[in-house]
């Protein structure tokens, strides 16, 4: 699984080198996106992020998609993502 | 119309005393006396709304205080005495209900969206969907909006509290929380603005007097874990389970309002937490609970305690107010 907050990060950081992540993927869930970004959906429409921390959704069934509205929790475990 | 952000402001009225332990406290602080000793055994001498209304005065006092009370009077060790004699009731009863910690491998937060999927309680959301009245939904924001007018803030104790990674995801979710330094769009403010559109009265506090022993709990539980650090984990359990249980109900709320033409405001603060918790429901869970058990595993039997704190409130509140409507 991805680590949305790696052992590094934090007190051990050094300069203005990131050692967080920026993209995590969260297993049988959204893919969250920490920052600005602008998302291009599948009809080519542009989305851009509104809050601190964004999830885009990655089991086809959000109803708000391109962001996550918790629905792939009751997607059958085996067509989540 | 948006209301000014001043309308979450300071409660003007105190709450009525539910029997003589809340008529001796209120009293004193009221008038600047001394608050009387706590009983020696609270669960066997004051009734359990007595002693909620009482503990959930006292914390107020933590939060915006009200008019009538001096607020010296926080850290008045006479105050503070009572205080712990009812938290100590409160915790030894939340303890009492927690079955244990659920038996996983491995990750907390599929333990816990599995533990919150597993959860079958009754379900207000689902209720106002399909089937409550426009009376029956307002009941339910008056009750509710002893908490969402002071949304998020019983979690913001455990910031200071928490080691670094942790410490760093809970303020990134509460910054969203509090409207990303926006005050028309904190979170409690946007309940507060749908409050007003409804014509109900968007005062912190105003229907203390209304609210069963069921809501006095839930607030109370989470100041608990929030204002003692021993507790930190319980209070971001607690906040793991409340935003795991938040994106699908919320959109449920949507789908009530709208079906029984009700404040587009109201309607916008709910889908607001549709996305919100989303996202919150991973930070809460993976950043902020993930992270602070492998910095302090010996705090994990207290983060499923409040994980389960949370779920087992709102089954009470639920099983309150759908038995006095005949929902169920």
């Amino acid at each position: 699984m991805s680590r949305i907050s790696p052992e590094r990060a934090g007190n051990e950081r050094t300069g203005n080198e990131r050692q967080s992540a920026d993209v995590i993927v969260c297993p049988g869930g959204p893919l969250l996106l920490r920052g600005d970004h602008v998302v291009q959906d599948e009809d080519g429409t542009d989305h851009r992020t509104k809050r601190p921390v964004s999830a885009v959704c990655r089991c086809g069934r959000s109803a708000t998609k391109p962001w996550c509205d918790g629905t792939h929790k009751v997607v059958p475990d085996k067509q989540r993502p | 119309m948006s209301q000014t952000p001043d309308a979450v402001r300071r409660p003007t009225h105190l709450p009525k005393p539910r029997g003589p332990l809340s008529e001796s406290v209120l009293a004193a602080l009221v008038d600047g006396g001394t608050v009387p000793d706590p009983p020696a055994d609270v669960a066997a001498t004051v009734a359990p709304e007595d002693a909620a209304i009482t503990l959930w005065t006292i914390y107020e006092l933590s939060y915006r205080g009200f008019a009538e009370i001096d607020d010296d009077r926080e850290w008045d060790p006479a105050v503070v005495t009572v205080r712990r004699a009812l938290e100590r009731d409160l915790e030894a009863r939340l303890r009492e209900r927690w079955p244990g910690r659920p038996a996983y491998d491995g990750d907390f937060a599929e333990a816990l969206f599995a533990e919150v999927g597993a959860h079958d309680g009754p379900s207000l959301a689902r209720y106002v969907q399909t089937k409550a009245s426009a009376d029956q939904v307002l009941e339910l924001l008056q009750l509710r909006s002893i908490y969402h007018l002071k949304e998020s803030d019983p979690v913001s104790w455990a910031v200071p509290r928490l080691p670094t990674t942790p410490r760093a995801a809970l303020m990134e979710l509460q910054y969203d929380e509090y409207g990303v330094g926006r005050p028309e769009a904190l979170h409690a403010q946007l309940f507060a603005d749908g409050m007003a559109a409804l014509g109900l009265d968007p005062t912190e506090a105003a229907y203390v007097d209304q609210v069963p022993l069921e809501i006095l709990e839930q607030n109370n539980a989470m100041s608990l874990f929030g204002l003692n650090r021993r507790l930190r984990g319980a209070a971001v359990g607690h906040l793991a389970a409340f935003e795991a249980t938040s994106s699908l109900p919320s959109r449920r709320m949507v789908q009530g309002l709208d079906r029984l033409g009700l404040a587009e405001e109201m309607q916008h603060y709910y889908r607001e937490h549709v996305e919100a918790d989303a996202v919150h429901e991973q930070l809460a869970a993976r950043a902020i609970c993930g992270s602070l058990l492998e910095a302090e595993p010996e705090l994990e039997d207290d983060v499923w305690l409040g994980a389960f704190t949370c779920l087992d409130g709102e089954d009470r509140v639920a099983g309150y107010l759908l038995d006095r409507w005949g929902a169920r």
